[in-house]
């Protein structure tokens, strides 16, 4: 019992930050049809840039934690306005996709250059002992990575479905052409879809560092992780990524524990593909909504 | 065949043998030994996604298992270098007819993470079982052929590069044929085809089979000449890169993959001289290169070259 | 919009042909020594401190007026973790730039992947990685020399102090890299010769970021101690972990621990760590009349005034190569057979960073279980164990 208990905290752990990307990838799915395979690279940006501001130039926790979504945020910004925005008219897909891998070289080039290849991490929100729970044990930062997880959750669930904003962005997401012809500008639904994306990305670096450190180079890795748990749940859908997210953590958890570490990431691949070939709009997918889009 | 591309055929022989004559220089042909390499894989994915519209990122994984099958046959159960080969990509073929089946149901991203998937789990079983596991393991024999073994860095030049050349002989009828034509409709529209009472699925398997083809018999010359084989060179990171050499080099021509994996191959070796930078200039480059050039290099050489042309016979008729 | 993409073809054109210009001759003959380190990618934390080392030694010798008056050029390679890029580099570094010898490559694979090449060429490899079968069998790696220690060594060292503190059940965590795996291979084969047994045998990946599903296991099983072989994040991930699982009993890390920056990310965590490390680490705490101490203490000073950064034990590896390299050419000039035969006979009783060198025609690495101390971690500092 304390065994699996262990397990599923070791996996609810990694499921979040894969949860997050997922949620990022949805996002922006929505309104584009695209995959940002940046996304993953926003992840390092906030965990990178939260320990510039906080341990490098000594700011406060609050203001470097700010400071860190903006930069993120901008950065999401710049990179919409520059390549997605005058790709976007002619709708070719693969090739957008292309340019955000593209951009995703470009910028784990620009932090190698700055932070070089070490990695990095700073203390845990709070400080104190880790909690004990019936035998298992799990930090306190794991608690904070989750609880920002759901927060993130809730806040997404209110935007979108109470703000005007947010349904704007939601009804982009169902039909593009007749987004617009309501009135929806869709250049500015696609621009705030890449800022919240990257806000988001980088909050789950900014929580995660403190547990498993970070460096220049982790971006790939969570962006492959979190699109599996994005396609897994359904694209497009948040509750979806979010399910895909803490399934393939805790699947890999509990392969490490019962099976073998060494065909963790091979075991909850297997899984994913049998969902796909059994459910091929993933759990929460809509087989309907998938034949009309072509990606 | 169509003209055009016979005489591009043509050149491109006489390129492939003359080039060697013109250099010595055992580095350029090593490059040049990649790029091949690297082109075989290209133009089956190219033929995949440009003819058929299927995404697959699961190339490096028929690369393994064409490298890993050929390899291990010939080292440790001392069979003839091209009987490894052919068995090699037979095993990589009914992989693809495994996968393909049950996949080709998926579209567009999500058939894109379930290929990644597969590519990602042979590159697990390679990293786990293969022989020496990550430390990779060598000795593996040359290619040789008729009893003949191939050293020399030239020879092997002239071998892939002929492989190309057959390959693109093979492609370029296979697409002019009613397959290729068929192949295109699929692209275009898949309902279309559908009603023409054109088996599509069994299509698709067909050429998914053959991208897998392409790239498991790259993955075996690989192999031959390297003679060292660790699972690090097939992870997804040759996947993206292959797709990358395909999108850069043009989707939309066959000849595209080829123009790619010039590009790609040959892109970090001269960026060597910027040292640090050289990952930045390479991010920097790609980014350019797909937002400007969005059709690809093939496609828009084509473009420049039927205006200029247009435009020199319009004088002379007038 | 159409000019920038005419734009783009002809930079990408112009570029392609840039390679195939040859490069212009050097009016003066320096003497020319290649490199090929791992200076990005997944084993760049090797490749960092070997470049640097490199770059340092190379300028420190040409401004005392270089190898017997001539020039030396030291042209460093990144292979990008990769091998097809470390075969590309030594072809270049062979082909074009004509060198006598080559330095490298940082990882096991790489450099198995230049066997083949090196004695092709006829040119001497002094890796600077630490698999056993770079250099064996010693017969047909006529030409290839290592500065590394064998993992082998740094278990023995392990196992030696476990065996004295009667340490009989251990859990191994390995990463799924060359390094860990050849760790691995090591950890389980030497393990019944010193009465140890391993009661649970688990692994992750490069880029994990928990570990605690598998220590929990270890623990599961009954494990008196933890042995961790890994290099980069995962170690102290692992250390972390370690320390919030409150598992204990000892853990113990590879020498790939020996870095000041893995005891400052792991904080409090990290006390206790015991590692089998070179002295590199531990120079300040080495008797004065110990033969490696005046040469690593001028190369720690020296790195860290350069680089403002801590020197490695793996740039270590490459200060050995480049030197044993130096010496030959100084010692019997510009000729790479000669060179060779320099490195396999007069290589003896010589002091490098990684121990004392004795290299011969059976043994073309030269360093043993002595080139390691038992080190652990305590308040914030290295301690020699005795």
């Amino acid at each position: 019992m304390t065994l699996l208990l262990q397990f599923l905290f070791s996996g609810l752990t990694t499921g979040s930050v894969y949860a997050l990307v997922g949620i990022g990838f949805n996002i922006v799915y929505n309104s584009t049809s695209i995959i940002n395979l940046a996304q993953g690279e926003f992840v390092v940006i906030g965990g990178l840039m939260m320990w510039f501001f906080l341990e490098g130039m000594q700011f406060p926790f609050s203001v470097s934690f700010s400071l860190t979504l903006l930069t993120a945020a901008v950065i999401g910004l710049i990179m919409e306005r520059l390549t997605i925005k005058p790709l976007l008219k002619k709708g070719d897909l693969l090739l957008m996709i292309m340019v955000t891998i593209a951009i995703s070289i470009l910028i784990r080039g620009i932090l190698m250059f700055k932070f070089g290849k070490d990695p990095y991490t700073y203390p845990a929100f709070t400080e104190g002992e880790p909690i004990n729970f019936y035998g298992a044990v799990i930090t306190q930062q794991t608690l904070w990575v989750i609880g920002i997880t759901v927060l993130c959750i809730i806040l997404l669930y209110l935007f979108f479905n109470k703000t005007m904003t947010g349904r704007a962005m939601r009804a982009c997401s169902i039909n593009i052409r007749a987004a617009r012809l309501m009135g929806i500008n869709v250049s500015k639904v696609v621009m705030l879809s890449f800022i919240i994306s990257s806000v988001i990305g980088a909050l789950g670096g900014i929580a995660i560092t403190p547990i498993s450190l970070m460096e220049y180079d982790k971006g790939a890795m969570l962006s492959v992780k979190g699109f599996c748990a994005a396609i897994m749940g359904g694209l497009g859908r948040n509750r979806g990524a979010v399910a895909g997210g803490f399934s393939i953590g805790i699947l890999e958890a509990l392969t490490a524990g019962y099976i073998h570490s060494g065909f963790k990431d091979a075991i909850a691949l297997l899984i994913m593909l049998f969902i796909l070939f059994v459910k091929p709009a993933g759990i929460f997918g809509k087989a309907e909504i998938m034949k009309l889009r072509k990606f | 065949m169509n003209r055009e591309n016979a005489i591009a055929i043509l050149l491109l022989t006489i390129l492939v043998f003359l080039f060697p004559q013109l250099t010595t220089d055992n580095y350029i042909l090593t490059v040049g030994i990649f790029i091949g390499i690297n082109s075989i894989v290209a133009i089956g994915l190219t033929i995949l996604m440009g003819y058929a519209g299927q995404i697959s990122l699961g190339q490096a994984g028929f690369y393994g298992i064409g490298a890993y099958v050929s390899a291990i046959l010939s080292l440790s159960y001392g069979l003839p270098v091209m009987l490894s080969i052919i068995t090699a990509i037979a095993v990589a073929s009914i992989a693809a007819t495994l996968l393909a089946i049950p996949s080709l149901r998926l579209k567009g991203h999500y058939l894109a993470v379930a290929t990644l998937g597969f590519g990602e789990i042979i590159h697990i079983i390679i990293n786990e079982w293969g022989p020496g596991g990550p430390s990779g393991f060598g000795d593996i024999p040359h290619f040789s052929i008729f009893g003949y073994t191939l050293q020399s860095t030239v020879e092997y030049f002239y071998l892939i590069w002929i492989c190309i050349i057959l390959i693109m002989i093979f492609s370029l009828n296979l697409l002019n044929s009613m397959t290729g034509k068929a192949l295109r409709a699929i692209h275009d529209s898949e309902i279309a085809t559908l009603t023409l009472g054109i088996n599509i699925t069994f299509l698709k398997i067909k050429v998914f089979v053959l991208s897998a083809v392409y790239a498991s018999l790259a993955g075996a010359l690989y192999a031959h000449y390297v003679t060292f084989l660790s699972p690090s060179g097939f992870s997804l990171f040759y996947s993206v890169l292959v797709l990358m050499m395909v999108v850069i080099g043009g989707i939309s021509n066959i000849w595209g993959g080829i123009a790619g994996a010039i590009i790609i191959t040959i892109l970090p070796e001269v960026l060597r001289g910027f040292k640090e930078f050289d990952i930045l200039m390479y991010g920097l480059i790609l980014t350019l290169s797909l937002l400007f050039m969005r059709k690809g290099i093939v496609p828009m050489v084509i473009d420049v070259f039927r205006n200029k042309f247009l435009i020199k016979i319009r004088k002379n008729d007038a | 919009m159409k000019g920038l993409g005419k734009l783009c073809l002809c930079l990408l054109i112009f570029l392609v042909f840039t390679f195939f210009t040859p490069i212009t001759s050097h009016c003066k003959e320096p003497y020319r020594i290649g490199a090929i380190f791992s200076v990005t990618g997944a084993a760049s934390f090797l490749g960092e401190p070997e470049k640097n080392t490199v770059l340092m030694l190379a300028e420190q010798i040409n401004k005392s007026g270089g190898i017997n008056g001539h020039p030396l050029e030291v042209i460093i390679e990144d292979s990008k973790s990769d091998e097809t890029q470390a075969v590309l580099a030594a072809k270049k570094l062979l082909e074009k730039d004509k060198v006598l010898a080559i330095i490298g490559p940082s990882t096991t694979g790489e450099s198995m992947a230049l066997v083949p090449i090196m004695t092709q060429a006829k040119t001497p490899l002094i890796s600077a990685a630490a698999g056993a079968n770079i250099t064996q069998p010693v017969k047909e790696r006529y030409w290839i020399f290592k500065t590394a220690q064998y993992d082998t060594s740094a278990v023995e060292a392990i196992y030696t102090y476990m065996k004295k503190r009667g340490i009989k059940k251990v859990g191994i965590l390995t990463i799924t890299t060359g390094f860990g795996d050849s760790g691995r291979k090591a950890l389980t084969e030497l393990a019944s010769k010193f009465g140890i047994s391993i009661v649970a045998d688990e692994r992750y990946g490069p880029k994990d970021t928990d570990m605690t599903a598998q220590l929990t296991k270890i623990k599961a099983a009954g494990a008196q101690a933890v042995i961790n072989w890994s290099i980069g994040p995962g170690q102290v991930i692992v250390t972390k972990n370690w320390y919030a699982l409150k598992m204990g009993i000892p853990l113990f890390q590879s020498h790939g621990w020996g870095s000041k920056k893995n005891i400052e990310l792991a904080g409090k965590a990290a006390e206790g760590v015991i590692a089998p490390l070179g002295r590199l680490v531990v120079w300040n705490k080495l008797p004065d009349k110990h033969p490696q101490k005046a040469l690593l203490k001028k190369y720690a000073t020296d790195y860290e005034q350069r680089f403002k950064a801590e020197p490695s034990t793996f740039g270590g590896h490459a200060y050995d190569a480049f030197m044993i390299v130096v010496e030959a050419i100084k010692k019997v000039g510009p000729d790479k057979q000669k060179i060779r035969d320099y490195i396999e006979n007069k290589i003896k009783k010589w002091p490098g960073t990684g121990g004392i060198f004795n290299m011969s025609p059976n043994d073309h690495c030269g360093l043993d279980v002595s080139a390691f101390e038992m080190v652990i971690v305590k308040n914030g500092d290295w301690e020699i164990l005795k």
